[in-house]
């Protein structure tokens, strides 16, 4: 024990200065490169990490308490600040729960939307991903050219909803708009320039002799051990298990269309960001045949189900009954039937999913949201043991987490 | 008189219910027979007390003490390798227990299981991290977040909430904006237990205006010096637009602009 005073502060590696011990070090909160407000206590046996404990709950904003003091129509926007990466990605994951919860049927105008929309979130957040996490490694240039591809992928989200980042773009039972004019010209734009700008990063990144030291090999875990410590999504895949949400249990129009999963067996950081690589090569894939899909759908865009869903403004303004239905959804709030839900999505980090109990009321019993992230952050425990404190950084960027997520 | 408002669930609850309204329940359907679910139930045996599957996942309820054991026939004998999600629902106020959930996924069959236990308040739930490591996490934030303890856990300690934290936010008895604990945690720590009576406590309220504050708020009209006393009334001022003249250099006339 240290006896501190004015003369004599508090030295936090004093034992390190003794022999044969280990010295113990703070990353974070505030560190650049731990994505948000990750604090890490890592334990060093000279370079080495000898232990390694997360501690989060920097961002805690208590989401899931709010959301039991919420109507299930005012919690949406809640869910933004959840991944706020891809916010459209859980703000749908919730709206799918509560559309399971109720038994509620999506117009198909609507569905080709959402997953359009669903995709283009997923380019957004590797696009970012592959920045940030090339930034971290000493690549700067990857991240202003990924960025720079970012903004017109965030432009085509402006354009539809207004908002760039918080986009509440999806609702339950629908989405609000249609699309504008000229979006998808503009769309089709981007699914022809974004394959040429993967290829240019991949130019920069895959075979660079500084990008594969840093990432090969480094931040290893076998197939059973990503089950063990509950990784999805890339994590998962990355270690040879083919599972993608999408594929496997399909939602929304992902059961029709034509895509493949990339599976990488080589279990480390650089199979994972080369699996990011080609998963946006098939949200492009996906995209074009959205295209396709979206003049032959009809008008509609909100379910209808009058003792849930308001009827469009038209009949709102025009028909009395809609107008009372419509007064009383907002006033007091869709009352679900009473029982639990538990449905994932493949946002991009993994595997996102909302449990959600209902008892009746227009207030959600209980909400919990299954973050993919929350779950990554845990394995840090088990991935940076036996690393070199130069890696912890790389295998931070690679788990890809998101702390508006993890801490909820 | 002062509406009663019940003390062991402090949540909003609905302003308006109907007196005849019964809500309806999600289905329950009966589990078919040579399905998979059918040999997940005869794998687990007689420790499933009630069993359905709702919304294309199956839901089996046990008894808590058996947890660990038909977590672990559903990992070795049913291929139930991950165990996605795990926490807990408040359901004291009715019943004095809590209803923990383990979430389940299959990755061969792409099917879902929730395994659902009742625990009375006080008893100790057996920790699944030798079976799943990501129950350490997960059973973590659901002891910080109801106070449900964990036995055999391997690191017991609150995850989201600060260490010294007193009270579990996800309990009904909880309020949204904190207790009184809460309001002055923050207090304590930055200006120390002493000033209390001068701080007071931590406003939690995020939509509460202080008419009076002329620190963090202005209104349009009223405007006044930073920190300026108006608690004995406000002076009006007179809203400045800001002004554009046009100008017509051949003439040389000025003459400002009114359009709209």
């Amino acid at each position: 024990m240290q006896v501190t005073n004015k003369l004599s502060p508090f030295f936090e590696n004093l034992n390190f200065e003794r022999e044969d011990n280990t010295m113990v070090i703070n990353f974070g909160p505030q560190h650049p490169s731990a994505h948000g407000q990750l604090r890490l206590v890592l334990e060093l046996d000279g370079e080495l990490v000898v232990k390694a404990l997360p501690d989060i709950g920097y961002l805690h904003r208590g989401i899931e308490k709010m959301a039991e003091n919420m109507t299930y129509n005012e919690f949406l926007p809640t869910t933004d600040r959840l991944d706020y990466i891809a916010s459209t990605s859980n703000n749908y994951a919730y709206a799918l729960s509560v559309e399971k919860l109720i038994g509620l049927d999506v117009p198909r105008r609507a569905k080709v939307i959402r997953t359009m929309l669903l995709e283009l979130n997923r380019i957004i957040s590797h696009l970012f991903f592959v920045a940030t996490h090339a930034l971290d490694v000493g690549a700067m240039s990857v991240f202003l050219y990924a960025f720079r591809e970012r903004e017109f992928a965030m432009d085509l989200m402006e354009d539809y909803c207004g908002a760039r980042l918080t986009h509440s773009a999806v609702r339950i039972g629908g989405v609000p708009l249609d699309l504008p004019h000229d979006w998808i010209d503009n769309l089709i734009k981007f699914c022809q320039k974004i394959p040429k700008d993967i290829k240019m990063y991949e130019d920069l990144l895959t075979e660079n002799r500084i990008w594969k030291m840093r990432l090969e090999d480094v931040g290893t875990i076998s197939a059973e051990e990503a089950m063990s410590w509950g990784c999805s999504g890339v994590m998962l895949r990355g270690s040879g298990v083919n599972y993608d949400i999408r594929k496997e249990e399909p939602y929304e129009l992902y059961g029709e269309l034509d895509f493949d999963i990339p599976v990488s067996n080589s279990c480390d950081s650089l199979g994972r960001y080369r699996l990011y690589m080609e998963e946006m090569r098939q949200s492009v894939r996906i995209l074009e045949q959205l295209i396709l899909m979206y003049p032959k759908t009809e008008q509609k865009l909100m379910a209808h189900a009058p003792q849930y869903i308001s009827a469009p403004k038209e009949e709102i303004m025009t028909q009395n009954y809609a107008l009372m239905q419509h007064f009383v959804l907002v006033t007091q709030g869709m009352r679900p039937p009473k029982g639990e839900v538990y449905i994932p999505t493949e946002s991009p980090k993994g595997e996102l999913g909302f449990y959600i109990k209902s008892e009746g009321e227009p207030y959600a019993y209980r909400l919990k949201c299954r973050a993919p992230s929350f779950y990554h952050t845990g394995l840090l425990q088990k991935l940076l043991i036996g690393t070199y404190i130069a890696d912890v950084v790389t295998i931070i960027g690679t788990t890809n987490i998101v702390f508006g997520e993890v801490d909820r | 008189m002062r509406k009663y408002t019940p003390k062991d669930n402090v949540q909003k609850k609905s302003y308006y219910t109907d007196r005849f309204w019964v809500a309806p329940r999600v289905p329950q359907m009966s589990i078919e027979e040579g399905s998979h679910f059918a040999d997940v139930i005869n794998a687990l045996g007689d420790r499933v007390l009630d069993a359905s599957v709702q919304i294309g996942q199956l839901v089996v309820s046990i008894n808590h003490q058996d947890n660990y054991s038909v977590l672990e026939t559903l990992k070795d004998v049913c291929g139930y390798k991950i165990c996605t999600e795990l926490s807990a629902v408040d359901y004291l106020a009715q019943e004095g227990k809590f209803e923990i959930f383990y979430q389940m996924l299959n990755l061969d069959e792409a099917l879902r299981v929730r395994v659902v236990c009742m625990i009375e308040d006080g008893l100790a739930i057996e920790s699944t991290v030798p079976l799943f490591k990501s129950a350490n996490f997960a059973e973590r934030e659901m002891y910080d977040m109801f106070g449900i303890y964990v036995n055999n856990h391997p690191f017991l300690k609150r995850i989201l909430m600060p260490d010294d934290w007193e009270g579990h936010p996800l309990l009904k008895t909880y309020p949204l904006e904190g207790d009184e604990f809460a309001s002055w945690y923050e207090v304590d720590k930055i200006f120390g237990k002493e000033n209390r009576d001068i701080i007071g406590p931590e406003n939690r309220d995020p939509s509460r205006v202080d008419r009076y504050d002329t620190k963090r708020f202005s209104r349009v009209g009223h405007e006044v010096d930073f920190g300026a006393d108006i608690s004995q009334g406000e002076p009006e001022t007179e809203i400045e637009y800001s002004k554009t003249l046009l100008v017509d250099y051949t003439t040389g006339s000025e003459k400002l602009d009114q359009r709209r």
